[in-house]
């Protein structure tokens, strides 16, 4: 645990407080926190969404989530070929954020990320969007959040890079400089950055089975990140959480190697 | 010195006939490569518009770094050094070919040694050395092809023309190689000998960097006669062979050379993750939100569809890249889904809208320039749903290729097609539909469930 921490901080209930609540106060938060629907209905991710409360309620963000009000942003729809679909979502959903006068989101989903930052303001939804991740360096690097080292000390960690967060806006940096205060060893496998590989979820894949082939890809890049010899595969992503879990499994190394959000990793270093 | 025999002809009609040849020629090859590309340009405009016109600044500078500067070529460095000594010796030759060009037609040799003088000397011995470069980059590509069988270079999207059509080139490559020093080469010996059939004959040896050593070498046994014929056999060798590229090109794959500058130029310069919103689906949407909302009126010469079934379907920048392809396979060797053994290839759906685009035009010639219903499209005839289905979205494709061509926006467009105007997603994703529909959420889970995981 770290010492320069009161010990009550730690396994307090978490503070959840929605929108609706906020404006019941006559007040509003600095963010909205979009959870999405893995992290909202996924056993693992929902693991994910609450060590970002942690995270949140440690550094005293002033932070909501939309609760019950929330939906699909319609990703995998328009990622699919459902582009009436998307546009629903989306109007929906720009509708509720917009009556909130949402100014900034952080979201827990590359996905989710993507699409509200770059193809809702064409559709009258404009907010200042980051991911995770963004978030994380960004209270790190204002002192609102303090690691010295923890639980991963010494420890091996590989990031995989999620398509939409990488490639797909050119966010490289952000996972790991705030890993960097983990004092692990972060080690990159043969394809990082934007030369990435996939881990096969996304373009809405992870709701159908994938076309005949002679592997799968999960398989290939947790085959490639196990070849780093890693104590931690770091992940951005419930769907790339999935996939690389599943892999690891494959492998039967689930023993020996823990897959772990980039939050979690936080959360756990912070004994939070 | 004995006179030269070619002296003793009349020169003004010798060259008269030359001349008359060459301009027949320069007009010939110049003008069937006009005509072919104006039809890939009509067929490139076939494409719907979409507006590339913005940010000229940013597009210049896309361009320079890109396709000029080829910055995303050095990913691969091996290559991508070999490809650069191709690369320069072609730009820098261009030069050496506008005095061909003034020779060929005004019967001149060499026309502008006497007013450069050294610097004449070292033009040409710059473009010797880039061609040596060239010559072992081509040797390093043909065995990187036929003998090491790089998987992306020997996958099966290439069998039949595809292949051929790459070696076709690259032997083409070195036999122009080799014209260019059978030309310089003679013409050395010639002028050390004093013989030479410029009418500035002047201080001896034209002191090339390469020509200087092999010319001696390879020719210098020879009579004045016999050097004189190899070095036209190099000249016209050369210029055909230039006429004969410029016309092969709107044939193959090769275009890349040109247009990979207009194909870099209107890149996509909005974060790869952006998927259009199709405008046509926001006015439908609005009118459900907002009944007093009415649409802009529809262009009546534009049939109403959603997504791309064939080739029309797409934009003019997406036909573009079609023909900007040049098949170098980084897009599939990088594809989560090709290098695990699905159908899905990058290349080949750009390869196939090229195919399909072709045969449209084709039709267009054969009908006075108007499509006759061939009852083929692009999805079903050339591109399968099986391929457009492997596909993760994951940007690997576009983020690989050195000419900035999007694969993945012509997969999108075509699944478009086939969810909104055929109902035939997988089973799987009309589920996944349905669940967004009735609970906001890809799965089965209410809405009214979605902060429960607070007090799990």
């Amino acid at each position: 645990m770290d010492s320069t921490q009161p010990s009550s901080i730690t396994n307090q209930p978490l503070s959840v407080p929605t929108m609706a609540d906020y404006m019941a106060k006559g007040e509003s938060p600095e963010i909205l926190f979009w959870v999405g629907c893995s992290g909202s209905f996924d056993d693992r991710a929902k693991k994910i969404t609450k060590a970002i409360v942690k995270i949140l309620n440690h550094a005293n963000v002033k932070f909501a989530v939309l609760g019950t009000e929330e939906s699909c942003t319609g990703d995998p729809a328009k990622r699919a070929g459902n582009e009436f679909l998307f546009q629903m979502q989306a109007m929906n959903n720009i509708t509720v954020l917009n009556g909130y006068e949402v100014k900034k989101i952080v979201t827990g989903c590359p996905h989710c990320f993507n699409t509200l930052k770059n193809e809702y303001p064409a559709l009258g939804g404009n907010y200042e969007v980051v991911h995770h991740t963004q978030l994380l360096q960004d209270l790190l690097n204002t002192g609102r959040i303090k690691i010295e080292g923890g639980d991963f000390k010494g420890k091996k960690i590989t990031f995989h890079d999620p398509c939409y967060l990488g490639r797909a806006n050119d966010v490289y940096e952000a996972p790991r400089s705030v890993m960097i205060n983990l004092d692990a060893e972060l080690v990159e496998m043969k394809r990082s950055k934007a030369n990435g590989f996939c881990c096969g979820a996304g373009g809405a894949q992870m709701f159908k089975e994938a076309e005949k082939g002679n592997k799968e890809v999960n398989i290939e890049r947790s085959e490639e990140a196990l070849a780093t010899n890693p104590d931690v595969i770091a992940v951005g992503c419930p769907f790339c959480n999935t996939m690389m879990t599943d892999g690891v499994k494959h492998f039967n190394k689930e023993q020996q190697v823990k897959v772990l959000d980039v939050a979690e990793l936080i959360a756990q270093a912070k004994d939070l | 010195m004995d006179q030269h025999p070619l002296r003793q002809t009349p020169v003004s009609k010798t060259l008269m006939v030359s001349s008359i040849i060459f301009i027949a020629l320069l007009l010939a090859g110049g003008g069937l490569f006009l005509f072919n590309a104006n039809k890939i340009r009509r067929n490139i405009l076939l494409g719907k518009d979409i507006d590339r016109k913005d940010n000229f600044s940013e597009r210049m500078k896309t361009m320079i770094l890109v396709a000029f500067g080829q910055k995303k070529m050095f990913t691969r460095p091996v290559p991508a050094l070999l490809h650069l000594f191709l690369y320069v010796a072609f730009v820098i030759t261009q030069i050496e070919l506008i005095e061909i060009v003034i020779d060929g037609i005004a019967g001149t040799h060499r026309v502008f040694r006497p007013s450069l003088g050294g610097f004449y000397t070292f033009m040409v011995s710059l473009i010797e050395v880039l061609s040596v470069l060239a010559f072992i980059g081509t040797i390093f590509f043909l065995a990187r092809r036929n003998l090491l069988k790089v998987p992306r270079l020997v996958h099966n999207d290439l069998t039949g023309w595809p292949k051929l059509d790459a070696n076709y080139i690259l032997l083409g490559e070195i036999t122009l190689i080799c014209f260019i020093f059978m030309m310089n080469g003679a013409d050395e010996v010639l002028y050390a000998r004093g013989a030479s059939h410029a009418e500035n004959l002047g201080d001896g040896s034209l002191g090339l960097a390469i020509s200087s050593h092999i010319g001696p070498m390879l020719f210098g046994g020879m009579s004045d006669t016999g050097l004189h014929i190899v070095e036209r056999i190099g000249w016209w060798g050369h210029i055909m062979m230039v006429f004969g590229f410029l016309n092969y090109l709107v044939l193959s794959k090769h275009l890349h050379i040109l247009l990979a500058f207009p194909n870099t130029f209107y890149s996509n310069l909005k974060p790869k993750g952006e998927f259009t919103n199709m405008a046509s689906v926001t006015n439908e949407v609005k009118a459900i939100f907002d009944p007093s909302f009415t649409p802009p009126p529809a262009d009546p010469n534009v049939p109403m569809r959603f997504g791309a079934k064939d080739v029309t379907d797409l934009t003019w920048k997406q036909l573009l890249d079609a023909y900007t392809c040049t098949e170098c396979g980084r897009c599939t060797s990088s594809c989560p889904a090709n290098t695990t053994g699905k159908l899905l290839s990058p290349r080949k759906i750009m390869m196939s809208t090229r195919d399909r685009l072709e045969e449209v035009g084709k039709n267009m010639d054969a009908n006075k320039g108007e499509f006759k219903d061939d009852g083929k499209a692009l999805l079903g005839d050339y591109i399968t749903p099986e391929e457009l289905w492997a596909c993760t979205s994951c940007n690997a494709c576009v983020q690989e290729c050195p000419v900035n061509i999007d694969p993945l926006s012509i997969i999108v467009e075509m699944r478009r097609y086939m969810v909104m105007e055929q109902s035939a997603a997988p089973t799987e994703l009309n589920g996944m539909f349905t669940n967004i529909e009735n609970n906001g959420a890809p799965w089965q889970f209410a809405q009214a469930d979605r902060l429960n995981w607070k007090n799990e």
